[in-house]
């Protein structure tokens, strides 16, 4: 069976069972549904994005608070008086979305350029604030809570009773998986998978993660209110217990114990702690003869103990369970189609010998240390210029100036004709730097192909909606041709569809290249590319770039194979200690003394 | 308001101050040297504040049994490690997982003390140890994660000490003795004896801590590790070693701020937690880095506290944990660079 069978299956086969289910189990599994799609949002920003949020149950009481002061408080009623009574639900429901998505927003602003340990605690402020905030406002029933919620309508359709209202639950929960699982197979998936790894190296590709963050902390937000919303007109009372920290951290834990990374894993995760919730208030009071919500500790010890010795959660284990007993059969990998690259954004590239990147007097100093001193360079388009120099010389720091991960103390860096100072390194591959890196940024877990489709992230246009809504699939479909044109290129085909970690070391550095030829370049800084490949490998690298060079590129390249660089640079730079000793063809650097003292050390001069 | 309640209000607000002053200390302390965001580390507080309130009432604080179970637990756990080839440091585990729980043990099962030194005493001896075998249990087997996975670690570990809290201590609060009565009346204003005495154990503590990390062999290794792990490491200093006594010294500091703040607060099993939490927003002021600005922030933080208490009681924890907001878009403003994470 495939995947997509199975899930089938089980869709199929609770429809079925719905009907004869007992009423108890009926309402537990609204509220697994409800559950799940908070922690759905919580497996989207903590296993794909690298995020966290203690909070959600705030969110979940926002969705819950904004529909219940709507239907019952007499305010709204007033303003609300020309509307038939049956609509206030659904002026909730956009109410209840409205707040929680600038609520969201605007923590999520105050703290996406910080580290991403500082997201989680002002979730734990605000997840803390909400719960005082909704009990000690009298207009909100303060801790008594707000009664007499009206049940939902659809079509004239009462939702009063669970067994009604559970298939709308479970209706809005599969259509939210279906969406998310579309935006994470999609262009904007890749970018956001690239977040909780390798957000540097997805700046580098053109990708704004400072807002994709946010986006994915107010969708997650979104999906709490709804199921705040669904859940106030399920109860039809609201008061602040539910919408406690205590409970955003069981949120949380739903989605630690069923696997972070997979939005199933929320499922089960929900599942689980439902069921096991249900049984331990039940017997745990009753073993220790005292009263008091316990099951909190072997919440607690559970989540440790999923951390240390599994810690991508249950759903991995159970997939391979499935696997291994002829369950399911993954699905091979499709090939992408050529010929639908023509479809993308295409650049032109500057005339051969006009000036790409310059850097005039590039000063870099940390604290005392002087790590570039005044360096002056540039790269025309259609030429190789090799930056070379002994282990400490400043390479590394100069790189980091001239594509946007750093700025200069002093000095200016310019691309394409433009002050580059204190722009983001997705600013500079907006201008059409391509890079790579020294130690590899590779997404490990991602096949070669994914990996290399994220370089043409900017060449595409298709945002969230249209992803999550299958609208992008022939902009998706060049992305990915475009992607194996490169890979193909640069001879990997046949790794194609390997997980990139599995690569050896000096494959993974011409993955790299493949990616940043995605991007379609006009400036290409290659970062010791040669560094770790074999003879045979070294050759192929160099007719690749000398054929890139014909195609007018502007190739800059850090390396330590002499031999690599001087067969193959029309220029060289030599840097010590952070200034530049020598500069010229590679003839003329071979011969300079200072070059030859630099690297066999002696009094030559 | 007159100048006499804001003076009141000045004079509450830093004594409050000085003990999320303590708690943002252990939490830079133990950040800086092993990643850990220690969310519980508000539950030392209301331990050895609860402990303390059990044993001036005569009974047997019962959080000993849990002590000792960590103190097994861990002996096993070394063992089993000891068993599989990993080289373990005897001579720490067994002052963490064996003399200092025996003592502790004598002291509350056969010595009960009655003088409040010795009270103390046993109370330290019972928190203390806590910490490191906590660290071993929970952390040390993530040495290597992500600061956002050992997070989500320290929020599990704080909902089983709560929990654990509410199971050894009951759900009463408690208040205690405090360590001086004396008062003094000046220019119309009270100042007690007990928040003198929160104030200079908490000056005392921080030129403690001063000294002990500019003076000592061993604190200088800790703040090397805060440094740079990988090169602490390389230089000889065990990664187990800084971890066992950050955790032991941010055990410590909050077993001592729990003993100062209880003669003045009643303090439940999980008031622990939002006196933690203030101490957060303290250390956030700060960046999780510059102890200075920690202290400066927790100030800032009792002052608040105190203040609004006065204008919106309803209000006060909402007011104090919204800070956090402008704090860290003050912080985000001189952050200019995506950096990735650790």
């Amino acid at each position: 069976m495939k995947p997509l069978h199975l899930v089938i299956a089980f869709i199929v086969l609770l429809a079925a069972a719905w009907g004869f289910l007992p009423p108890f189990t009926v309402t537990l599994l609204c509220y697994i549904g409800l559950y799940s799609m908070v922690a759905v949002g919580l497996v989207m920003l903590t296993g794909v994005g690298g995020m966290t949020s203690f909070g959600q149950a705030a969110f979940v009481g926002l969705g819950a608070y904004a529909t219940a002061w709507i239907c019952t408080s007499p305010q709204a009623a007033e303003l609300l008086g020309a509307l038939p009574k049956g609509v206030y639900p659904w002026v909730g429901l956009l109410l209840g979305l409205a707040v929680t998505a600038l609520v969201a927003w605007v923590l999520g602003a105050v703290t996406l350029r910080l580290s991403g340990h500082y997201l989680p605690l002002g979730t734990i402020a605000w997840g803390l604030s909400l719960y005082y905030v909704f009990g000690n406002l009298q207009s909100l029933g303060g801790f008594t809570g707000l009664s007499g919620i009206p049940p939902l309508e659809l079509f004239g359709l009462s939702l009063a009773s669970p067994r009604v209202l559970g298939v709308v639950i479970w209706a809005v929960l599969l259509l939210a998986i279906w969406a998310l699982h579309n935006l994470l197979d999609s262009r904007e998936g890749r970018s956001i998978r690239a977040l909780k790894t390798g957000r540097l190296m997805a700046e580098s590709m053109g990708v704004d993660t400072a807002q994709q963050r946010i986006k994915l902390f107010v969708l997650a937000a979104l999906l709490a209110a709804v199921s705040g919303w669904l859940y106030a007109h399920m109860q039809r009372f609201v008061n602040p217990t539910p919408f406690n920290l205590n409970i955003g951290i069981e949120y949380l834990f739903m989605a630690v114990v069923g696997g972070s990374g997979h939005l199933w894993g929320a499922v089960l995760g929900a599942t689980l702690i439902t069921l096991l919730k249900e049984q331990l208030q039940d017997w745990l009071p009753r073993l220790l003869g005292a009263t008091g919500n316990f099951e909190i500790v072997v919440f607690g010890l559970l989540m440790l103990l999923v951390l240390q010795r599994a810690s991508t959660g249950l759903w991995p284990l159970l997939a391979d369970a499935m696997r291994r007993w002829g369950w399911v059969r993954p699905e091979p990998p499709t090939h992408p189609l050529s010929g639908a690259v023509a479809s993308l954004e295409q650049r032109t590239l500057p005339p051969a010998g006009e000036q790409v990147l310059q850097a005039q007097k590039v000063t870099k100093r940390f604290a005392g240390l002087v790590a570039n001193n005044a360096v002056d360079m540039d790269v025309r388009a259609g030429e190789v210029h090799a930056l070379i120099g002994p282990n400490g010389a400043g390479k590394s720091t100069f790189f980091n100036m001239i594509s946007g991960v750093d700025d200069p103390t002093e000095g200016q860096v310019r691309l394409m004709g433009q002050d580059m100072q204190g722009k983001p390194s997705r600013a500079f591959a907006a201008l059409g730097l391509g890079r790579t890196f020294q130690h590899v940024r590779l997404l490990g877990e991602r096949s070669v192909l994914d990996n290399v489709a994220l370089g043409a992230h900017r060449r595409g246009h298709k945002g969230w909606v249209a992803s999550m809504l299958r609208l992008d699939r022939a902009e998706e479909a060049a992305v990915l041709a475009e992607a194996m044109r490169q890979i193909e290129r640069c001879g990997l085909a046949d790794v194609a569809h390997t997980p990139a970690a599995s690569l050896p070391l000096g494959q993974q550095r011409i993955v790299e290249i493949a990616r940043a030829l995605a991007g379609q370049p006009a400036l290409l800084l290659l970062d010791e590319p040669a560094a770790g490949l074999r003879h045979l490998e070294k050759q192929s690298l160099a007719a690749l770039l000398t054929q890139l060079r014909a195609e007018g590129l502007a190739i800059l390249v850090v390396e330590h194979d002499m031999e690599f660089v001087m067969n193959l640079a029309d220029r060289i730079t030599v840097l010590e200690f952070g200034t530049v000793i020598a500069h010229g063809t590679p003839a003329e650097v071979q011969a300079n003394p200072r070059v030859i003292a630099a690297y066999l050390g002696g009094d030559v001069l | 308001m007159d100048l006499q309640i804001a003076l009141l209000l000045v004079q509450d607000g830093i004594v409050n101050g000085a003990i999320y002053a303590l708690m943002a200390l252990a939490l830079v302390l133990v950040f800086s040297v092993t990643r850990v965001i220690f969310i519980p580390q508000g539950e030392f507080v209301a331990y050895a504040a609860l402990a303390m309130a059990a044993l001036q009432s005569g009974k047997l604080p019962a959080v000993l049994w849990m002590l000792l179970a960590l103190a097994a637990v861990t002996l096993v756990v070394e063992a089993v490690r000891q068993a599989r080839g990993a080289e373990v440091d005897w001579r720490s585990t067994a002052v963490w997982a064996v003399v200092l729980p025996a003592l502790a043990a004598l002291m509350l099962l056969v010595v009960k003390p009655e003088s409040m030194l010795l009270q103390v005493l046993a109370v330290l001896l019972l928190v203390v140890p806590m910490g490191p075998l906590v660290y071993r249990l929970a952390y040390r087997p993530l040495a290597d994660a992500t600061v956002l996975i050992l997070l989500i670690v320290s929020v599990a570990l704080h909902l089983v000490m709560v929990g654990l809290g509410l199971f050894f201590f009951g759900a009463e609060g408690s208040r205690t003795t405090p360590f001086s009565e004396a008062r003094w009346d000046i220019g119309g204003m009270t100042i007690t004896g007990q928040s003198l005495v929160i104030l200079g154990v908490t000056a005392l503590l921080v030129v403690g801590m001063f000294f002990f990390f500019e003076r000592t062999i061993v604190g200088k290794a800790l703040r090397a590790t805060a440094i740079n792990r990988v090169g602490a490491r390389l230089m000889g200093i065990p990664t187990s070693l800084s971890g066992d006594l950050s955790f032991a010294l941010a055990a410590l500091i909050g077993a001592v701020s729990g003993l100062l703040i209880a003669p003045v607060t009643t303090i439940y099993y999980d008031t622990g937690f939002l006196i933690g939490l203030k101490g957060f927003v303290a250390a956030i002021v700060g960046g999780l880095g510059s102890y200075p600005l920690a202290l400066a922030g927790a100030l800032l933080v009792g002052l608040l506290e105190s203040f609004s208490s006065f204008w919106a009681s309803a209000f006060k924890e909402v007011i104090v944990f919204t800070l956090i907001i402008p704090v860290l878009w003050w912080r985000s403003l001189n952050t200019h660079h995506v950096e990735d994470e650790e």
